[in-house]
């Protein structure tokens, strides 16, 4: 349904995404993961015809979204990451508002209105103006305005950002509840509203992408232990023997000529001891460092990022 | 079309549910009608003085002396409220993030650009139908040709038109609702006396700025004449402003 290749954007030099390419079926639901500036709201523009892409293409339903992008507008609702709202409006003329502006027939406007208002729990504030709601509202009238035309796909552009943790419970169940009826896209900076959400997970990290997979498939994938790259000069005394028998060393193995590479279990800190290893032993140190393991890094930013807001 | 109304309409609510159309309503009847008072007082005088004094034998005419200078003036007072209510056009949504709204809606650029083009014209046209009031006046104590009357009125809506053309641009080009009216009036005012460099310049170039100039193709309207001429370059003037507009807004999504 959802078709995307090679997309690239610059935003003059600055090039926000690079050669993404995925595929989203119909129903699924999937999540954009990715440390803010990742790249996702750029893919997330170009899917909703908002900008063009630099290079590459996106189609949905075989429409591409440059050429062919009324036709596709018809069929996705977008929230952005600030929602498009008029804070001059009363919230149920901005619905109607929202509904013909997005096409829906004249005739059902007022019906398509009292669907969203029900969905979106909005009927208390129904009269009242847009911009003297508080933000979970603001938030829930920014989602009815995506959905008024009753969408195959939602495009949700971080919706919980900014919320408190009673709102965004309520924003999630609310996206939960939508995914029967709704191919949705979802992206977000915090790993768990992603794992209670969708069913499938892209992980974009500096406008590339990291991993597209499944969230059980991507747990698998995780190592669950870390890797130290060593150097030494002096290669004939048995280093590889001794480093394993190090404590929390799963394995050592001669990767080239004088260079090392130490498996070991997560945060054990071998450094100090490798080190005195090889002072001891005559090994002379050229370097030693941590291998770095892209997607095992983002995930551990992700997963430090989220405790925070939800304390 | 549908499309460019029902955006028109979000816009005439804005402006009607806030204070904006209201204060520049008031402001622009407030000085339009004291400049008509004093231009009705000086000509009720002077048909005194040539009651008086029959041998003068002045031509007074109320259409001439009373209703083009009124429109005149109008069109100046226009010029200053103008980039006020064209301002928020689209610096408005830029800067409230609105207009992703309406680029992920199944509607035109094009379309957007005229419903924001209609809405500012319908503001503009109620105001000078408000004003009309002084001109019905003059219909109620004297008998003034009603032609140029009609014809005055399509000048002066055409002229808003350029303004409301330039003044939509210039809030295409910026996300500043004051840059974007500062832009528009300096604009306008300098279409509007580009013309008096005619004297100075030799005369094909002086027959350009003439041309070019919105009051000389105003002054045909305001004696009675609708001339094709003066009705392509109002025309052209809006079309192209609002191609500027578009051109602007569509080069934006590269950036």
């Amino acid at each position: 349904m959802i078709e995307v290749k090679n997309l690239t954007r610059y935003y003059g030099t600055r090039r926000a995404i690079n050669n993404i390419s995925f595929q989203i079926e119909k129903g699924e639901v999937v999540g954009f993961l990715g440390p803010n500036g990742a790249g996702k709201s750029t893919t997330m523009n170009i899917i909703s015809c908002i900008l063009p892409a630099s290079s590459g293409s996106a189609k949905i339903n075989g429409f591409d979204t440059f050429e062919q992008s009324l036709e596709i507008r018809k069929v996705i609702g977008y929230l952005p990451e600030t929602p498009p709202l008029y804070s001059d409006m009363i919230v149920a003329d901005y619905l109607n508002f929202a509904a013909a502006v997005r096409g829906v027939d004249a005739k059902r406007i007022s019906f398509s209105v009292d669907r969203v208002i029900e969905k979106c729990s909005l009927k208390d504030v129904g009269r009242r103006i847009i911009g003297r709601l508080s933000k979970g509202y603001q938030q829930r009238v920014g989602l009815a305005q995506a959905m008024i035309h009753d969408p195959e796909i939602l495009i949700l552009d971080e919706p919980t950002i900014g919320l408190d943790p009673i709102q965004i419970i309520e924003i999630r169940k609310l996206i939960h509840e939508l995914t029967a009826e709704h191919t949705i896209i979802l992206s977000s900076h915090i790993l768990p509203e992603i794992t209670q959400i969708c069913k499938r997970v892209i992980i974009i990290n500096e406008g590339e992408i990291a991993a597209v997979d499944s969230l059980g498939g991507l747990a698998a994938s995780l190592r669950k232990s870390e890797r130290l790259s060593l150097t030494v000069r002096n290669s004939e005394n048995n280093v590889a023997e001794q480093l394993n028998g190090l404590d929390q060393v799963i394995s050592a193995t001669n990767s080239e000529g004088n260079q090392y590479l130490i498996e070991c279990a997560l945060r054990s800190n071998l450094q100090d001891k490798i080190a005195k290893l090889a002072l001891e032993n005559n090994w002379g140190i050229v370097e030693l460092k941590p291998v770095s393991m892209t997607l095992e890094d983002i995930f551990l930013k992700l997963t430090i990022e989220e405790k925070e807001p939800e304390k | 079309m549908k499309n460019s109304w029902i955006i028109a309409k979000r816009d005439l609510g804005s402006f009607f549910n806030s204070p904006i159309f209201y204060v520049i309503t008031t402001v622009f009847l407030i000085i339009y009608s004291y400049i008509f008072v004093n231009i009705l007082s000086f000509f009720s005088m002077q048909s005194m003085q040539s009651g008086q004094f029959q041998q003068m034998g002045m031509a007074l005419n109320i259409n001439e002396m009373v209703i083009e200078p009124s429109f005149q003036n109008m069109a100046v007072v226009l010029l200053l409220i103008i980039p006020i209510v064209t301002m928020r056009s689209f610096a408005e949504e830029k800067k409230s993030k609105t207009f992703r709204l309406l680029l992920s809606s199944p509607v035109d650029l094009k379309e957007i650009i005229w419903g924001k083009f209609l809405a500012c014209m319908i503001v503009i046209t109620l105001m000078v139908l408000i004003s009309s009031y002084s001109i019905g006046f003059l219909f109620m104590i004297g008998e003034p040709d009603i032609g140029p009357v009609l014809t005055g009125y399509l000048g002066i809506l055409l002229t808003a038109g350029c303004y409301v053309s330039v003044g939509i641009f210039a809030s295409s080009l910026t996300e500043n609702q004051i840059v974007a009216a500062v832009i528009t009036f300096g604009f306008s005012l300098f279409m509007w006396v580009i013309g008096w460099g005619s004297q100075a310049a030799n005369s094909t170039t002086g027959q350009v700025l003439e041309y070019l100039s919105v009051i000389e193709h105003m002054d045909r309207f305001l004696k009675g004449m609708i001339e094709t001429s003066d009705l392509t370059y109002y025309l052209s003037f809006i079309i192209f402003g609002l191609f500027l507009c578009y051109r602007t807004l569509d080069s934006n999504r590269w950036r």
